[in-house]
């Protein structure tokens, strides 16, 4: 091969570098040297650091999806747990409704009964005294009568007076 | 040389940034010599601990501009290998980063102005490629043993055929290094050669030297991309051939 660079800086090469055997072992021994220098740094640092921050961080996606999975189930959780709050409260409200209204409608009934007994006895007693009056009325209605009568009789004819007679006159006039 | 080249007002030597030359003056180049070559290969080293290392030591579940890099490159050449080689080429995702990192990387560094190339050397490229074929080759008969001759007895094909097709596909299984290898060194020594020319070109034309300048940027603007994709396509070529290994049935 043609090969007559010297290290001189004004010479050329001529031919084609590429073709110059002189120069492939050296080429061959520190390609080789460089390979496995970098395949050892690859091997030993860059790939398994690479590969593992690309491990955690789809782990990451997946662990973030999985809590955002879960977070959303807690919080169609506790909407369950909020309505189904929301419905026993309306039936308690309403039990407590319930029984406010029996309670009332109770001591309602209770006190209707009680005024009931008490409008009974009162007109009971009114009865009885309308009863006494119109009694005492009558008896002095009697009375006045038999008085009248025995006065009339003994005026109009002296000597015939019937205390007796005249009563039971006066009685069943009354009576009739 | 340089005289003559003065004579007729070119001086352009487009294959000088090829030249492999030692570190610390002399011009033996022995085996072990610090060379260029022992530069350029120390930087992409160098720059792929940069971003690979210091890039990812945070190591946030929200990544940093350097550590999302790293993770898109990893990721890339991850699903590069799961998809043609299939779970069970995984277990060489190590082996075909470091490939495929070494030779972007290096390509890179390689378009800096006075750069030295390294992935523009068939010597380079061709031990990486024979690297890979005798692998795929030694797991193909280790994996399937016998059965990794299926690659070249195409059963599918009428049986007066398949002879003449397993010479083709013994042919192209051989060719495969050479074409892995030269397609990448190729690449990168045409466009490197092309740039040093048409800045050849700018230089003799001194002042007003658009159109060679204009040239240089849209070469520079293309090579920035067969870089890429030279690394891409040698990758993808080693997970093809890994899968022909694991998987040898047409």
């Amino acid at each position: 091969m043609a090969s007559e660079s010297t290290g001189a800086a004004s010479e050329h090469y001529v031919g084609m570098p590429q073709l110059n055997f002189e120069w492939f072992p050296n080429q061959i021994f520190w390609l080789l040297v460089t390979l496995v220098v970098l395949y050892f740094i690859l091997n030993r640092v860059a790939l398994p650091r690479i590969a593992s921050v690309l491990a955690d961080r789809s782990g990451a996606i997946q662990r973030d999806l999985d809590k955002a999975e879960e977070m959303k189930r807690q919080a169609v959780d506790a909407e369950d747990a909020y309505n189904k709050a929301l419905l026993d409260a309306r039936s308690t409200a309403n039990d407590i409704v319930a029984e406010a209204k029996a309670d009332i409608q109770k001591d309602l009934d209770k006190a209707i009964a009680k005024a009931d007994a008490e409008i009974a006895a009162r007109s009971a007693e009114g009865e009885k005294a309308i009863n006494a009056i119109r009694d005492n009325a009558k008896k002095s209605v009697q009375d006045v009568a038999n008085t009248t009568a025995a006065e009339i009789v003994k005026s109009m004819m002296p000597g015939a007076a019937d205390a007796k007679a005249i009563k039971a006159a006066v009685t069943a006039r009354l009576k009739g | 040389m340089a005289t003559e080249d003065a004579g007729n007002g070119f001086n352009i030597h487009p294959m000088d940034q090829f030249v492999v030359k030692p570190l610390f003056g002399g011009d033996v180049v022995n085996w072990y010599t610090p060379t260029n070559v022992t530069l350029w290969m120390g930087l992409t080293v160098l720059a792929i601990v940069v971003l690979l290392v210091v890039g990812t030591r945070g190591r946030a579940i929200v990544p940093s501009r350097s550590q999302s890099v790293a993770e898109v490159m990893y990721g890339f050449v991850h699903k590069m290998v799961e998809d043609i080689a299939g779970k069970e080429g995984l277990k060489y995702f190590p082996y075909i980063f470091t490939l495929f990192i070494f030779i972007l990387i290096a390509n890179i560094l390689g378009l800096l102005p006075t750069a030295f190339t390294t992935t523009s050397h068939i010597a380079v490229t061709a031990v990486m490629a024979m690297g890979v074929f005798i692998f795929v080759t030694i797991l193909g008969f280790v994996k399937n043993g016998t059965k990794f001759f299926a690659l070249f007895w195409i059963s599918s094909a009428p049986l007066v055929l398949r002879p003449i097709l397993a010479l083709i596909e013994i042919i192209s299984y051989f060719v495969r290094p050479v074409s892995h290898s030269i397609r990448l060194a190729g690449n990168m020594m045409a466009g490197h050669a092309v740039i040093k020319v048409f800045a050849g070109f700018a230089g003799a034309l001194g002042i007003g030297a658009i159109a060679p300048i204009v040239a240089i940027m849209a070469v520079y603007g293309l090579e920035m991309l067969v870089v890429c994709i030279q690394a891409y396509v040698f990758t993808i070529l080693t997970c093809v051939y890994l899968n022909d290994a694991l998987h040898p049935v047409h």
